[in-house]
């Protein structure tokens, strides 16, 4: 970061070279993970955590660098899954279609984006808080919308046995394949959003959630970028659910339930909006949590049964103190580590 | 409304249109054929009685969240577990003292002091920043749900209504002929007709206090323009944490008239805070018109949606959401 601050005298590095530092070290830990990580560890917790991350930047992307809070994402996520589970094979066979792979994924994530664009174009109408109110209606009505129907979404009980194909005649459903699986798809969703964020298009979706008036002057339309956005959300949000489906085995209306959409949303806000590395450290503490909260609770003289008590109270810490969550807790412990602590100011501007 | 015949005269002949139709599918007896297409008179009736009581229910709730969103912007996404507060403290009062109608004042004293220090403590602390507001109320609405739980189980608590209302009340409304050629009344539980004139009494006097009174006056000025008011010299803190007690008070009266209709339970807070979110969005932010009409109309659509397919219900309450915010984005009532 120093370096390029500063008005370097040799020649701009190129390529690799230009990578931080910190990405090579992340990048190469997470590849090398499997060769000294549990087999519960990889599928469970890192696996969990990726696929989570990624609804989870969907949501990150709409509301970072769109300005528009969608809880409707856990939403788009179920759906990509159910219409896995309903065009694809699973232990329905009386709903289920039973069509290819190639055909399945393609169709369901197209279907979800379109669904995501419809949500879009319904919530953009409004702003700030409305939006909240109104994808949280909607997402409440596709959850009680799939628990009462049974022609379609079988209702109550949902699929079970949902599974990934056999590609390459590997079972992706083993520890080991589905962290490269949902490791892969996180990394592509990340430098998907990183890349976009700095695209025109993500500049100017930037630029319509500081002013959106100023923008509408300057020739932007407004509402299509926003819509955009929407689709491009739902995407991310539907690769993530099809991960889900086939890490749970199982997609029910337990899955998209107004539960599981706060919990998106808690992830992303715990983690930091800012920045899409924000969804996958909010989704890595929010799986630790779950995995992990029974035993501390249970050491600690408590139920096993108030891990929401223990999730509600650290985002409501999370959210009162730090309102950018652990990035934006990150970037103070640095501000304050850099601060000279007689005169305060910044000691990398001190000569 | 003559300025609204006179702009919209299309609109106005369709709604006298369908006001008609009703009053005479309530009042008329229904010949056979209509009765062999949609079913019996005396369903239909009690689907609108069931949908105009549940909307009274919705209004109790939905109009405490519009009257703090209308005057603070403050989105309070635990109102549904300040309705599910009120619900136990109105179970427990009622269980422990045997006078169901001391639930009442109890409810509301106790869940307004709640939504006090809620006002007090969150909100009053980060005025202005809608988003922290949302994210920290939904904090806190996990925390109580969870402690809720803990304290008093799964079980579905329900509220009995005293000796002199528990029985079925003898209506004017016919639902046809008997075999020896008489009318028909129909009967309808008294515990909720009562609730219903009880939810119309506190909307009417809702309204006539804020439009009628000093307090109200400077509540409508608040909503208009906050500072100015308090340039005035009115103490807008203090009348911030009145209306905010007011509306949670409401929240936990609902509470207790939605014990004794249904049940208490987990899950009805987000249930309810559902409801009166659709209820607002509908009937338009911050208008106490808007929350009534919109609850009326969201009762109705799931009782009737509930009767008539039954697989679709939500789909009709979602339905009518989407229409109203594809042609009116700030409800039908609301104002940009």
């Amino acid at each position: 970061m120093v370096a390029i601050d500063r008005p370097s005298v040799t020649a701009r590095p190129s390529g690799l070279e230009r990578v931080p530092a910190a990405y090579w070290v992340v990048g190469l830990l997470l590849l090398v993970m499997p060769a000294f990580a549990s087999g519960f560890f990889l599928f469970q917790i890192m696996g969990w955590a990726f696929v989570l991350g990624l609804i989870a930047l969907s949501l990150m992307f709409l509301a970072g660098y769109g300005g528009m809070v969608s809880l409707a994402q856990m939403s788009f996520a179920g759906l990509a899954g159910y219409l896995v589970a309903i065009f694809g094979v699973s232990g329905v066979s009386a709903v289920s279609q039973g069509w290819p792979w190639w055909v399945v994924i393609p169709l369901a994530l197209a279907i979800t984006m379109l669904f995501s664009t419809a949500v879009g174009w319904l919530a953009v109408r409004t702003e700030g808080i409305y939006t909240i109110m109104i994808t949280l209606a909607i997402a409440a009505a596709f959850f009680y919308f799939t628990r009462q129907n049974y022609d379609v979404f079988n209702g109550f009980s949902g699929f079970n046995s949902v599974l990934p194909p056999q590609l390459f005649g590997v079972n992706w459903r083993e520890a080991v394949p589905f962290y490269y699986l949902s490791l892969f798809w996180a990394a592509v969703g990340y430098f998907a959003v990183l890349y976009i964020s700095r695209a025109p298009f993500g500049l100017a979706l930037q630029g319509v959630r500081d002013n959106p008036r100023r923008m509408a002057a300057l020739g932007y339309n407004v509402t299509a970028h926003r819509v955009a956005a929407y689709a491009f959300a739902g995407l991310i949000a539907g690769v993530g659910g099809i991960l889900l489906t086939w890490q749970s085995q199982q997609i029910s209306p337990g899955t998209v339930g107004i539960q599981p959409a706060i919990d998106i949303l808690v992830i992303a806000v715990v983690g930091g909006l800012r920045h899409p590395i924000g969804a996958f450290i909010g989704a890595l503490i929010y799986v630790l949590l779950k995995t992990f909260s029974t035993d501390v609770l249970i050491s600690l003289g408590l139920s096993g049964e108030r891990f929401q008590l223990l999730v509600g109270i650290g985002f409501l810490v999370v959210v009162f103190f730090s309102p950018d969550g652990f990035l934006g807790m990150w970037d103070k412990f640095r501000e304050s580590r850099n601060r000279d602590p007689l005169t305060g100011t910044d000691r990398r501007q001190a000569p | 409304m003559r300025v609204f015949a006179t702009r919209h005269p299309i609109w106005t002949a369709i709604l006298a249109i369908v006001a008609v139709v009703l009053l005479w599918a309530i009042f008329a007896v229904w010949p056979e054929g209509l009765e062999d297409v949609i079913g019996r008179k005396k369903i239909f009736l009690n689907a609108l009685f069931n949908g105009v009581t549940l909307g009274g229910l919705y209004f109790l709730v939905a109009s405490g969240f519009t009257l703090i969103f209308g005057l603070m912007r403050n989105v309070n996404l635990a109102h549904g577990s300040l309705y599910l507060i009120g619900g136990y403290v109105g179970f427990y009062t009622a269980d422990i003292t045997g006078w169901w109608l001391l639930a009442f004042p109890v409810a509301f004293i106790i869940v307004g002091l709640i939504g006090v220090l809620m006002q007090i403590f969150v909100f009053r602390r980060m005025e202005g920043e809608d988003l922290r507001q949302t994210l920290v109320t939904i904090g806190i609405s996990i925390v109580l749900a969870d402690l809720m739980l803990w304290s008093f189980g799964g079980d579905f608590y329900n509220i009995t209504p005293p000796q002199w209302l528990s029985g079925p009340l003898d209506t004017f409304f016919t639902t046809g002929y008997d075999r020896r050629g008489e009318l028909i009344f129909l009967r309808y539980p008294s515990v909720r007709i009562v609730i219903f004139l009880a939810a119309v009494v506190v909307g009417l006097a809702m309204w006539l206090m804020l439009n009628r009174t000093r307090i109200g006056m400077l509540v409508r000025a608040g909503v208009d323009d906050r500072d100015m008011l308090s340039a005035t010299g009115v103490r807008i803190q203090l009348v911030f944490a009145c209306v905010f007690a007011f509306g949670a008070g409401l929240a936990g009266v609902a509470g207790v008239v939605g014990g004794t209709f249904q049940s208490v339970a987990p899950g009805e807070d987000t249930r309810f805070l559902l409801a009166s979110l659709v209820v607002v969005i509908v009937g338009g932010m911050g208008s106490i018109p808007g929350a009534a009409l919109g609850a009326l109309l969201i009762g109705m659509a799931e009782q009737f949606g509930s009767v008539y397919f039954p697989t679709y219900a939500v789909v009709l309450t979602f339905l009518i959401m989407v229409v109203v915010l594809a042609f009116r984005p700030y409800g039908l009532l609301g104002r940009a």
